[in-house]
């Protein structure tokens, strides 16, 4: 016979705990809120202010205004203004833009001729979102007061670069390398340690000669390591099943994952410093992530997000990393074009492991 | 400092918020001497222990562990002290061998004599045969002696025992002791925190903490000679009865039951203190013989305690 008694001595005691639990009680706060923030703001598949620039070889009256059409739609904002083919092509490649607009000399005369495509598209073909934007665009009608003379549907040309077969595991890989060491490497730390502290063995271990350094890097080091073969067969794995390539160097794609794998272990080594028990970590660890695969343009093309999801996902580590990772295994980009992002995950990971060691030492008193 | 002294301490205080941990506590532990920290919980025992290794900063008060200022830099101090908590706090997913390894490392001990070392102390500590046994799956005996060879391998001239035998059966107790006697006759200086009195018996000298107050201090037969109490024990057929009777008169300190006897303290101004007790049992119709008895720990402990309260009443 089932006690009203007894079941509601659990329901009331399991509430007590967890009103004591202020951490797990913010979280139930916390987390629909900010999923519906996330996904209301992120989750937009009506792609705007994509960045563009322009290459306009012609520069007559009728190519400007073909510039300003374009403009109208929204879905691009011009960003700058180049001289040549090859200068969109470099920009492309360091993802300083989405889009390109490519107008050739004669765009006058092409116009008016069919068998030739009038204007040129250029875009970053590895996001499946950002083509399918340029294709509407080149199917978009575009009427220009009473006269009809502008590029008919399908006049203007859409060259996808780097990933011209438009495969989709092609764009997912990359990012999929920023996910999972986000989240492995950040739990794995914030676990280790705060498991220690569960287990009383950090009473043990501050009172040995050990110095707090010794014990935060020792912690760290062995899932530097674990981080960095994680890399290796994500990519052998994503090259053997889906001809995933790594275009630029491999040498500076594990740089640039070693810099945000620390990035990572800092930040896990301070959500450690915060919480009291495993669960609490894993809860943590999930709070960071769910942004993390939502605004970093794993997702989503980080530059067709609302202005304040791109804010937010600036602040991410995942974010940096994963446009290395396309830049350098699709776009082949170098290190040296990609320096701002390293820059930035640099400062997260000083900061971040900063702010751990000072609070770690607290918390040792 | 006299250099025959391990733990000199003055005023040592420690405050969390509005409790008071531990208050005004001097300390003077003689070297090779196992001194005992006896108190219930929440005594300050630990915190005390806490404060002398540099774990926690006392609000007032200073220390010399060592000839080492506390608080201050204990880094010089920490290779020289050895440490068990009072929670278990070694590797439960490594083998005794793995984690006295570690331990080994942790202090820097000389990698030659490493393994003859680590060898030495599972034979002393009777672990030879669990070496490659994980820590998890042990007894807890089995896990004390481990906790114990982890504390004293770096060779300490202090050790720092929080509550060590809380959690082990009688005849580990004893075995641990004895390990302890012999430590101390080579030389090591032991503060050890308990509540069990039979322990408390065993040190050479004790220090009672009642809510952070030292109230007794000295060799344990010392102190049972200077209770300033008569003990009086009482066999009564119905102790629930006598008890009653004896806690009401005025001249009575305290009564405690022990099966179908009572032990009574009367302080020592009370004359013929057994006419009394046996007087108020027969005016009270209570069949029951008394006679005095010599003080035990447990009564200097109820004692000591007792006067501080009256003195904080």
């Amino acid at each position: 016979m089932i006690s009203a008694t007894r079941l509601f001595a659990i329901v009331k005691k399991e509430v007590r705990q967890l009103r004591r639990d202020r951490l797990t009680f913010g979280m139930i706060v916390g987390l629909p809120i900010m999923q519906i923030l996330l996904f209301g703001y992120a989750i937009n598949t009506d792609v705007r202010d994509l960045r563009t620039a322009v290459a306009d070889q012609a520069n007559t009256s009728l190519s400007r205004q073909f510039i300003a059409e374009i403009g109208q739609t929204q879905v691009s904002t011009l960003t700058q203004k180049v001289q040549t083919a090859g200068e969109l092509e470099q920009l492309l490649r360091t993802g300083k833009i989405s889009l390109g607009v490519f107008i050739p000399p004669d765009f006058d005369r092409r116009v008016t001729d069919d068998s030739r495509a009038a204007a040129q598209l250029l875009v970053d073909g590895t996001d499946p979102t950002i083509l399918g934007v340029a294709n509407q665009l080149r199917m978009m009608p575009f009427t220009l007061g009473a006269t009809s003379l502008f590029p008919a549907p399908g006049n203007i040309e859409v060259r996808a670069y780097y990933n011209p077969e438009r495969r989709t595991p092609v764009n997912i890989v990359p990012g999929l390398i920023g996910i999972i060491l986000t989240m492995t490497m950040m739990m794995f730390t914030a676990v280790a340690i705060v498991r220690e502290r569960e287990r009383g063995n950090l009473e043990l271990l501050i009172n040995t000669p050990l110095l707090s350094i010794e014990l935060m890097l020792g912690k760290v080091l062995p899932y530097i390591l674990i981080g960095l073969a994680q890399l290796g067969l994500i990519l052998v794995v994503g090259w053997l099943l889906f001809d995933v390539p790594v275009r630029g160097s491999i040498l500076d794609l594990y740089i640039a994952a070693s810099v945000f794998i620390a990035a990572n272990l800092a930040l896990g080594l301070l959500i450690s410093t915060v919480v009291n028990t495993q669960f609490q970590a894993m809860q943590f660890t999930v709070f960071l992530l769910m942004p993390s695969i939502l605004l970093s343009g794993f997702m989503f093309p980080f530059d067709g997000m609302p202005k304040i999801a791109r804010y937010l996902g600036e602040v991410l580590p995942t974010t940096h990393f994963i446009r290395m990772t396309k830049g350098i295994m699709l776009r082949n980009a170098t290190l040296t074009e990609l320096m701002p992002e390293l820059v930035a995950l640099g400062v997260f990971a000083t900061v971040a492991l900063l702010a751990a060691g000072l609070r770690f030492n607290k918390s040792l008193d | 400092m006299s250099n025959d002294l391990a733990i000199q301490a003055r005023g040592l205080t420690k405050k969390f918020g509005e409790l008071v941990a531990v208050n005004n506590l001097d300390l003077d532990v003689p070297r090779a001497h196992i001194y005992g920290f006896l108190g219930p919980n929440g005594s300050g025992k630990s915190t005390t222990i806490r404060m002398l290794c540099g774990l926690l900063t006392p609000s007032a008060g200073t220390a010399n562990v060592l000839g080492s200022r506390v608080p201050g830099d204990t880094s010089v101090l920490k290779p020289r002290i050895g440490y068990m908590t009072q929670q278990f706090s070694l590797f439960g997913d490594m083998t005794v061998f793995e984690n006295l390894q570690f331990i080994a490392e942790i202090y820097s001990f000389p990698k030659p004599d490493r393994a003859t070392r680590i060898d030495e102390l599972l034979e002393r500590y009777n672990l030879f045969q669990q070496r490659k046994q994980l820590v998890g799956t042990m007894s807890g005996g089995q896990k004390q002696r481990l906790a114990l060879s982890c504390a004293v391998l770096h060779r300490p001239e202090l050790l720092l025992l929080d509550e060590p035998t809380s959690a082990v059966d009688p005849q580990s107790r004893r075995d641990f002791w004895s390990n302890l006697f012999r430590l101390a006759e080579s030389g090591t200086t032991i503060l050890v925190s308990t509540h069990y009195m039979d322990e408390a018996e065993r040190c050479h000298r004790l220090a009672i903490l009642d809510h952070g107050v030292k109230v007794a201090d000295g060799a344990p037969q010392e102190l049972a000679l200077q209770t300033g109490m008569h003990i009086v024990q009482v066999e009564a057929d119905d102790p629930y009865a006598a008890q009653g009777v004896l806690a009401a008169l005025p001249e009575v300190a305290s009564v405690t039951q022990l099966g179908m006897r009572l032990r009574v303290l009367l302080p020592q101004a009370v004359p013929d203190p057994e006419k009394v007790i046996d007087g108020a049992l027969r005016a009270n119709a209570v069949t029951a013989s008394s006679r005095l008895a010599n003080a035990n720990l447990e009564d200097v402990f109820v004692a000591a305690t007792m006067k501080s309260r009256d003195k904080a009443a």
